[in-house]
């Protein structure tokens, strides 16, 4: 049989630097997955976005040859096709689907209209006829309303809504060939599942094959049946998915699976230590927004969160790990003082031990600035959350400069200092933040942060923007300094595996609520809430063996009204957290 | 139905804006001690003119200038009986221009649409040239295209407009036969309306128009052409390309769409701007617009024909501001159902 598509000795580069991808081949039989595996900058979106030849202006392909042979049509070379030929066969045989469905999809054109245009372009169809065969579309992705979505604007949705849409533009004229660069990595996991299961189930109706460009190796051994996996723009190695996945041969691909984090199979947990040391505390917190929208519109109010109790004992991790829009960084927010609780939520803070604590929403000026130098944040991007105009010099020593701390010699030396901590050197105090790679900036803003020697640190999804495998050494880093300092950690996540790893109590928050709160061991031996279940289902695992079901994992919790007796509850008028074991809170009727 | 709530919520708030910036304009204008009376009466005195003197008290008292100046205000804005009882600017009385000693509707009169309808054209000159001109920079970034559609501008932005009117004047009398000064032949003037005094009008229209809306198109295009590459990187133009749609039809579909925003609520500005920066060149140019009273006016403290002046040019402000808004919100949905997906 002869591949639908056959890539061989690709070789492509920017301007007159090094190439980016250097000879790359891998072929794609027709109705077959194949992942593309790798971290940034490993050259697989490049890779991909060749064969549909759009590229940025400034790259130029060296070398290599792209053949397309569609099972109606002769064979074609892709990379030598005239740009009008290349038009007809984009979106109509070959079709794309990007990463952020925010941002993928233009805001100011109807859904109807974007998704239908693809059939008005490569079909001969009247605009009733397109728009009949889009509705069908709609429907077969799962839009239970597919006239309401026709007329909608793609910011009335949600993220997994949009990649929805997305999806129907792209199979809207039933291609042979659907390439899906990250399709999943900007949504939670259970809207993963939903949006892997459908590209699933799309594909075996109509028979299409599927390049899936991932770094997600628990999302590769649930799709693909090849894989590809890259590394600065080689092929490290490739094959079926259960040899390469079972047996990983090359380096590389080992190094991926031991860097990718996991939920750990564990034993009946141990009985928590019972200790009386709290450095923070987060009683009774709720926050609700007003939103004006327009002086003649009533405004609304939104829960962002409901009465959270949270106690961080000296020394340990509490983690907060919810999908997004659970209120877990209004948390993080009112933890610092950066925003205040509604009435009747306090938060308290003891610097030492025994010492009384401050209430961090009623402080002095004085204490407010003793307890911003002992409370310190590192953040999501470290891409944007460091000055691109400051030397890294001027960006360690600016938090000591404010405090008014030690000589100017002596500041050097502290930012030297925690440099050393965070495995960097002192070499790089003159350089500017563009010249680091996003693992060393995610370094340096966790340096930053420890200049002024705090007791606590709010990490706010630290991890979430990195490779797998740097995610991993900034999870070790961070681990390491909390046990060498004795530092304390409020951590914010969306990933369970993560959060398995580094956290010391882990609070499941769902719209605001905390449903269920206990140590990582107890939560992952015996989940009890059916949200917390559903999130825990939902973690595709890499290994071809344990295949997750999409479709069943899809569905999520569902809405509170469809779970078990015990759990059930309308609006924000949830049951209260119940200690059903030791340490064990379930929010649930007993 | 929505749309037309709004209309109506942002016409209401248009007119409360109104009277603040009349209060404004009024007590700024009354800033300086004396007023126009004040000054010709002490002049008088000092050159012995006694007769003169009592002529003036006179239209003191008739103008209300004795009174203290929120009363002023209220009998100028017509929200108080002054000495000819309920007759302010809301009754559509205009007031007196001691400087010229005519009422200012009749100075005014004529300069009034003149001055909207250069403005106008400069509005829209300024919208047909950037339009274009900003689409194909941003299109053909970084080629002789872009670069020359930039020196262009720059050149506007950087030439004095008096200097670039002169020169505009003289070449195009040499080589086109253009008139100079003025907006319309002489012989026009004061006569009724009729297609050749209208020929006449547009012909001694285009130089100020383009001396006017140079500098404008200039920012504006520039402005564009920021605004197109900004969008042109955005992955929703990757995914138009991905669907095989042809260059040129999205780039008018998608990106421009997008960077129109900017453009339209860009009116409101361009209004005042054009006004202000036209005084000059209205002189230079002998426009019989209102720039050049409004001149006069404040330099004598003429206080009624500079506040009504001054009125004149928020109220176009307003409305300009008023329709951007109104433009806005029919032309992007996000605006348009902000509400309804928080």
């Amino acid at each position: 049989m002869t591949p639908l598509l056959d890539v061989s000795d690709l070789s492509i580069c920017f301007g007159a630097a090094d190439p980016v991808v250097r000879n790359v081949s891998f072929s794609v039989m027709p109705g077959e997955t194949l992942a593309l595996v790798g971290e940034s900058g490993s050259g697989k979106t490049i890779t991909c976005r060749s064969v549909l030849r759009i590229l940025p202006d400034t790259a130029h392909i060296l070398s290599g040859s792209i053949q397309f042979a569609s099972e109606t049509g002769p064979q074609m070379d892709l990379l030598h096709l005239s740009e009008r030929a290349m038009r007809s066969l984009r979106g109509d045989q070959i079709s794309m689907i990007f990463q952020e469905p925010m941002r993928s999809l233009s805001p100011l054109h109807r859904l109807g209209d974007q998704v239908s245009e693809v059939l008005m372009l490569h079909r001969d169809m009247s605009a009733s006829a397109a728009k009949k065969a889009v509705l069908e579309t709609f429907e077969r992705v799962g839009f239970p309303d597919p006239e309401r979505v026709w007329k909608s604007y793609p910011f009335e949705m949600s993220g997994g809504m949009r990649q929805r849409a997305m999806i129907a533009m792209a199979m809207v004229a039933k291609p042979e060939l659907l390439i899906a660069d990250e399709p999943t990595t900007a949504l939670d996991v259970t809207t993963q599942a939903q949006v892997l299961g459908l590209i699933k189930d799309l594909q075996s109706e109509i028979g299409m094959a599927v390049i899936l460009v991932t770094h997600d190796l628990g999302v590769v051994a649930n799709m693909a049946d090849s894989v590809v996996v890259m590394n600065k723009g080689r092929v490290m190695e490739s094959g079926p998915a259960p040899a390469v996945l079972g047996a990983p041969a090359h380096g590389y691909t080992q190094k991926l699976f031991a860097a990718a984090p996991a939920i750990p199979k564990v034993a009946a947990p141990t009985r928590a230590e019972k200790r009386n040391d709290t450095i923070l505390e987060l009683r009774n917190v709720s926050k609700t927004y007003t939103m004006r929208a327009g002086g003649w519109r009533k405004p609304q109010v939104v829960t962002a969160c409901h009465e959270v109790n949270l106690t961080l004992e000296r020394g340990k991790t509490v983690a907060v790990v919810g999908e997004s829009g659970s209120g877990k960084t209004t948390c993080a927010r009112i933890a610092l003082g950066a925003e205040t609780p509604d009435q009747g939520g306090e938060v308290l803070f003891r610097p030492r031990a025994n010492e009384t604590p401050i209430r961090v929403h009623a402080m002095s000026p004085a204490e407010r600035i003793g307890f911003q130098r002992q409370a310190q944040m590192v953040f999501q991007d470290p891409y944007s959350s460091l000055s691109p105009r400051m030397r890294i010099q001027q960006t360690m020593t600016e938090p000591m400069d404010i405090h008014d701390l030690g000589t100017k010699a002596e500041r050097c030396d502290k930012a030297v200092e925690v440099l050393e901590w965070v495995g960097l050197d002192a070499s790089m105090l003159t350089r500017y933040p563009h010249a680091f790679s996003g693992g060393q900036r995610q370094r340096l803003s966790i340096a930053r942060a420890l200049t002024l020697d705090p007791v606590l640190l709010v990490c706010d999804e630290p991890t979430s923007a990195l490779d797998v495998s740097v995610q991993e050494q900034i999870l070790c880093l961070l681990e390491n300094i909390r046990d060498r300092m004795g530092l304390s950690y409020l951590f914010i996540s969306h990933d369970l595996a993560v959060v398995a790893r580094i956290a010391d109590e882990v609070a499941v928050m769902r719209q605001g609520v905390v449903v269920e709160q206990a140590t990582p061991d107890a939560l992952f031996y015996a989940p009890r809430h059916p949200y917390t279940c559903a999130l825990i289902a939902a973690q595709p695992e890499p290994d071809v063996n344990r295949p997750i079901d999409l479709n069943l994992v899809a569905k999520g919790a569902g809405s509170p009204a469809s779970w078990p007796e015990e759990f059930r509850f309308e609006g924000i008028a949830a049951p209260a957290l119940t200690e059903l074991a030791p340490g064990h809170k379930v929010r649930c009727h007993v | 139905m929505m749309f037309l709530r709004y209309a109506i919520y942002r016409f209401i708030t248009m007119l409360l804006t109104l009277w603040v910036v009349s209060i404004l304009i009024f007590v700024i204008i009354n800033l300086p001690p004396g007023d126009y009376l004040s000054n010709q009466i002490a002049e008088l005195r000092a050159t012995g003119q006694a007769e003169g003197v009592a002529k003036a008290e006179f239209l003191r008292t008739e103008y209300a200038l004795d009174r203290p100046v929120w009363h002023q205000y209220l009998i100028w804005v017509g929200m108080a009986p002054g000495p000819q009882g309920w007759y302010g600017l809301i009754q559509g009385n205009f007031g007196w221009s001691f400087e010229f000693d005519r009422p200012v509707s009749e100075i005014v009169g004529d300069a009034l649409w003149l001055t909207v309808l250069v403005n106008l054209a400069a509005v829209l000159f300024v919208y047909l040239v950037a339009l274009p001109l900003g689409v194909l920079a941003a299109a053909k970034s970084e080629t002789w295209i872009d670069y020359s559609a930039a020196f262009v501008g720059y050149l506007g932005l950087a030439t004095p407009n008096f200097l670039l009117a002169l020169m505009l004047f003289y070449y195009g009398n040499k080589y086109f036969d253009l008139p100079i000064g003025g907006l319309m032949d002489p012989r026009f003037e004061g006569e009724p309306m009729s297609w050749e005094k209208v020929q006449s009008v547009l012909l001694h229209l285009i130089v100020p128009t383009f001396v006017i809306g140079t500098s404008g198109a200039a920012a504006m295009m520039q402005r564009l052409r920021a605004n197109m590459l900004d969008e042109l990187s955005k992955p929703y133009v990757e995914t138009a390309k991905a669907k095989g749609l042809a260059p040129a039809k999205l780039l008018a579909k998608y990106p421009l769409r997008m960077a129109f925003n900017p453009f339209v609520a860009d009116i409101g500005n361009l209004l005042p701007a054009m006004i202000s920066g036209s005084v000059l060149v209205s002189v230079v140019l002998g426009l019989q617009t209102i720039g050049p009273s409004l001149l006069t006016a404040l330099k004598s403290q003429d206080q009624f024909l500079a506040g009504f002046i001054l009125m004149f040019v928020a109220l176009l402000t307003l409305i300009g501001t008023m329709i951007s808004d109104l433009l806005l919100v029919l032309l992007d949905p996000r605006i348009r159902y902000g509400a309804r997906s928080g």
